[in-house]
């Protein structure tokens, strides 16, 4: 589904990402771990479109998509959602839902006026499909308040709930977990799960609870130092001494500090 | 007692032509994070559209509204593409400073065109209505229930349409919007046209009640970004409740103070909004 390929971006004489490549398989939920500043968000801008790479490539079902902005990759069916949620605070949760299906009839003027039947038809199943969307979700008790006044963990919810109204595969999840009760994370991981196996949504996940990873994610893939340092399913992770390291943090000054 | 009434009519009346000023330059904030200085002549450009109507069809100003609102819409919009599209990208207060020479240039068109002295849309007196010991002009009562219907159009515009849903999610969170798929481009060319029209058609409510003079919107510029602030920058809603304190503030001052200060109330009113309250009196909503 999407392949990254020698993937390399340095801000100033930082190199934040070097020579990473791998796959997220079709229909695979693939994880993306590694210490805080191991290259894990700046992998998701490039990924994402947010920031170009200095060098590689990235790959959405074989199409190069290596630089694309976000709003072109929404149009190519990858979208992302952030470590902090985003929402249109000042509109309610039903209508942040509504607004994300791309080329609606309503927003042309002109043909919404010379046409307004199909708008109002096409207006309606966007309706449904949100109230759907907040059902699986089980936020629907909060659809008209204003999502500016949501908890953090709903918001989650939304962002997740957003990248649903999508025709969307392939999603990029920034820390979903990350500020969510434990109740609320059961909650995200199942919609994640059921998204995954019932409508065939490939993800790519960074997240900082091993539980999480471990419950959701097959394969991981894991960074340090900007570097992809093993991959494989969790289990053997744990085992791996490379990973440990990493994350207790011993050794690896002496290997990575001095910079390639 | 009476006196203050009769002040608060006036006030409303001022208002709502404040208020359609107020409306168009807080949508254009919220989509474009600039002030825009040029929208008080945007305001005289309307008005003086109108003129040409009345004078050369020999039509009266309520009809020719439509097409001064029109032809202001279309105005803006080709503006924005010539000029302010260019230069998006660069510091918000640049597009300032290039508003503000959009200011003069339309302005020193419209002396060119109109030329600078007064004009009236119709002349001859118009006999007020006397009802008790209130005066209205028959005018005023047109003046009034044109803004409110316009005002109403706007809501239903940003509530229920997809492109004005569109809007709203923009000025809220243009980020998010970008990366959901909103059409900007056809969203800023839209809060162009929407605010041009309502300034034409402030623009026009104002000739109707004083003069047509070049500089006519451009003094009431300060009222007008007195109003939007007052509303909380960015907030339609809180834009039309801005323009009629302002309006009816500036009214009332004139029991206290002489006619000529009404500006500085509003500049004071401005003020006193950004020192205590920078975010606006309307909070929560839209």
């Amino acid at each position: 589904m999407i392949e990254i390929e020698r993937v390399s971006r340095a801000f100033g004489g930082l190199q934040a990402v070097r020579e990473v490549s791998f796959t997220v398989a079709t229909g695979s939920i693939t994880g993306l771990i590694g210490p805080n500043g191991a290259g894990k968000s700046t992998l998701f801008n490039i990924i994402a479109g947010s920031i170009p790479p200095d060098s590689g490539a990235i790959r959405l079902q074989g199409e190069d998509i290596t630089g694309l902005p976000t709003h072109r990759l929404f149009h190519k069916g990858l979208v992302r959602t952030f470590q902090i949620p985003h929402e249109f605070s000042r509109m309610t949760v039903r209508e942040n839902l509504m607004l994300v299906p791309a080329a609606q009839r309503g927003e042309n003027l002109l043909k919404s006026w010379l046409s307004w039947w199909k708008v109002v038809r096409e207006d309606r199943e966007i309706l449904r499909r949100a109230d759907d969307v907040l059902a699986f979700l089980e936020i629907d008790h909060v659809r008209d308040e204003l999502a500016g006044n949501l908890s953090g963990g709903q918001k989650k919810l939304l962002d997740l709930g957003r990248t649903m109204m999508t025709d969307a595969r392939a999603v990029l999840l920034d820390e979903p977990g990350a500020g969510v009760n434990r109740t609320l994370l059961g909650k995200l991981a199942e919609a994640i799960e059921r998204l995954n196996r019932e409508r065939g949504y490939t993800f790519c996940v960074i997240e900082h609870d091993m539980d999480l990873i471990a419950r959701l994610c097959d394969p991981v893939m894991v960074m340090a130092n900007g570097e992809l340092i093993a991959e494989g399913d969790m289990a053997s992770l744990r085992q791996n001494p490379q990973v440990r390291e990493a994350y207790l943090g011993t050794g690896s000054s002496g290997q990575t500090g001095t910079g390639t | 007692m009476v006196e203050v009434i009769q002040l608060l009519i006036n006030g409303i009346l001022l208002g709502s032509i404040l208020a359609l000023g107020a409306v168009g330059a807080t949508m254009i904030f919220g989509v474009l994070r600039f002030a825009h200085f040029a929208h008080g002549d945007f305001m005289a450009v309307g008005a003086y559209f109108a003129l040409s109507v009345v004078t050369v069809f020999n039509l009266p100003v309520l009809a020719a509204l439509p097409v001064a609102m029109a032809a202001t819409a279309g105005l803006a919009v080709a503006i924005d593409q010539l000029v302010y599209r260019r230069i998006r990208r660069v510091q918000p207060v640049i597009l300032l400073i290039s508003s503000f020479a959009t200011a003069l240039v339309l302005r020193s068109l419209i002396q060119m065109i109109w030329g600078s002295s007064n004009q009236v849309y119709q002349t001859g007196i118009q006999l007020p209505w006397r009802i008790g010991p209130f005066t209205l002009k028959p005018d005023h009562l047109l003046i009034f229930l044109a803004a409110t219907g316009l005002v109403i159009t706007v809501h239903l515009f940003l509530t229920r349409t997809r492109l004005g849903k569109a809007m709203r999610a923009m000025s809220d969170n243009m980020n998010l919007a970008l990366i959901t798929g909103i059409p900007a481009d056809r969203v800023i060319m839209a809060t162009w046209a929407i605010g041009g029209a309502l300034a034409a058609a402030a623009g026009v409510f104002l000739g109707m009640d004083t003069r047509l003079h070049p500089v006519m919107g451009w003094t009431l510029l300060l009222p007008i970004f007195a109003a939007t602030i007052l509303g909380g920058i960015g907030r339609p809603y809180g834009a039309i409740f801005g323009g009629l304190v302002i309006g009816c503030a500036m009214e009332l001052s004139t029991l206290i103070i002489p006619g000529s200060y009404k500006p500085a109330v509003a500049f004071a009113i401005m003020v006193a909004t950004l020192v205590f309250r920078p975010q606006g009196i309307i909070k929560g909503t839209v």
